[in-house]
């Protein structure tokens, strides 16, 4: 890393990318406001949002991290029956799977405990789950195109894709959840 | 390895990174929804949380992988006390800007809501939140970075393993517990003034 250790250096290397990311992350504040009133209507929903957001994230920044390892070390190709590709994406749906209903138990669970659910647990992990692999399906499709732009426009994958596909998928994680909401409540 | 191997792999590593994750994030998510009463009194507050709680995990996470590149070259030793030079900027520097990022973050709401004409809390509330909760969770947020780091290399963990989970978990967290003292106090000092 070439950034000198000063406060002066290491703010003008971060700002620019800082600021124009809390503008995508401003976007899918909208898109909470769009729905603050179910939210603030069912706690459950509400309690929801920053697990669905983060694990949205966190799907999407394990998979670019291992497929730009894979393409650092040569065993990566932009070809759909690539075993890479496909057994990591494979990987990201199921671990979907098994994570998201865990969310919708437990955002069920602790807003049952500190009071106020009116959602019944089985509509509240059916809008996890399908929340969840929906988000799969997406997270797999971004990370994929960023990372076949930073491979065509020869970025370093580590500097581009991460940054890029947590916070995109941040937005997706709100969006999806928007409207899951809206097809299942 | 057939494509079958490489999901299994990538399956059992992730798997705990995302269930630590996953616990962060449901106690943030009870928090925000303990919140109602204080997302009614500041219109527009719900709109700043996702910028607030990416926020913490940009500006933290990138903390905790500088550290950890540097202790890898040997340009910073894994002591608190040694007080070393950069170590003190590369801190001072994630704390700037996070209230930085987060007061501009307040700012964008505020002008987006007042154009699209929907109800949003005056400016210097929004503000001032934003600000305190960033100075709040900023403190407790680089000293767990900077702690666990340097803890998990002195016993031989690669710490760029450790920074991603440790931040996700800790940064919605912290955020959210701190964004709903800072709402709290803006509102008390509101309300007497």
């Amino acid at each position: 890393m070439s950034t000198d250790w000063t406060v002066r250096a290491i703010t003008r290397a971060m700002l620019p990318v800082l600021l124009a990311l809390t503008l995508v992350e401003v976007g899918s504040g909208l898109v909470l406001g769009q729905f603050e009133a179910q939210l603030l209507q069912y706690p459950t929903l509400l309690a929801l949002v920053p697990v669905t957001i983060g694990t949205a994230g966190n799907l999407g920044s394990i998979l670019a991290a291992r497929l730009s390892t894979s393409f650092h070390l040569g065993t990566l190709s932009f070809d759909p029956t690539d075993e890479h590709l496909a057994g990591n994406a494979v990987a990201t749906l199921a671990l979907a799977v098994s994570i998201f209903p865990i969310v919708g138990i437990g955002a069920w669970g602790l807003t049952a405990l500190f009071g106020g659910v009116q959602l019944a647990p089985g509509t509240v992990v059916a809008i996890a789950l399908t929340s969840g692999i929906a988000l799969a399906v997406l997270a797999v499709a971004v990370t994929v195109s960023v990372a076949y732009v930073a491979y065509r426009f020869s970025l370093d994958p580590d500097d581009v894709v991460i940054p890029v596909v947590t916070n995109t998928c941040d937005v997706l994680g709100v969006v999806v959840l928007f409207g899951t909401v809206q097809a299942l409540l | 390895m057939t494509v079958r191997e490489v999901a299994r792999d990538a399956y059992r590593e992730a798997l705990p990174a995302l269930a630590a994750s996953l616990v962060g994030g449901l106690i943030a998510g009870v928090v925000l929804s303990g919140m109602r009463a204080e997302l009614r009194a500041v219109p527009g507050l719900l709109v700043l949380v996702p910028a607030l709680l990416a926020t913490r995990g940009n500006v933290y996470g990138s903390l905790g992988a500088r550290i950890s590149t540097a202790l890898h070259q040997g340009l910073v030793e894994p002591r608190v006390r040694s007080g070393n030079e950069r170590l003190r900027a590369a801190v001072a520097a994630a704390l700037a800007n996070g209230l930085l990022v987060s007061s501009f973050a307040a700012v964008a709401v505020f002008a987006i809501l007042s154009v699209l004409g929907d109800s949003v809390a005056p400016l210097p509330v929004l503000v001032a939140t934003a600000i305190l909760s960033g100075l709040f969770s900023g403190v407790v947020l680089a000293g767990v970075v900077v702690t666990a780091v340097f803890a998990g290399y002195r016993r031989g963990r690669d710490p760029d393993t450790l920074v991603g989970p440790l931040v996700t978990t800790t940064g919605d967290l912290f955020g959210m517990l701190f964004l709903l003292v800072a709402v709290r106090l803006v509102l008390l000092v509101g309300g007497v003034i």
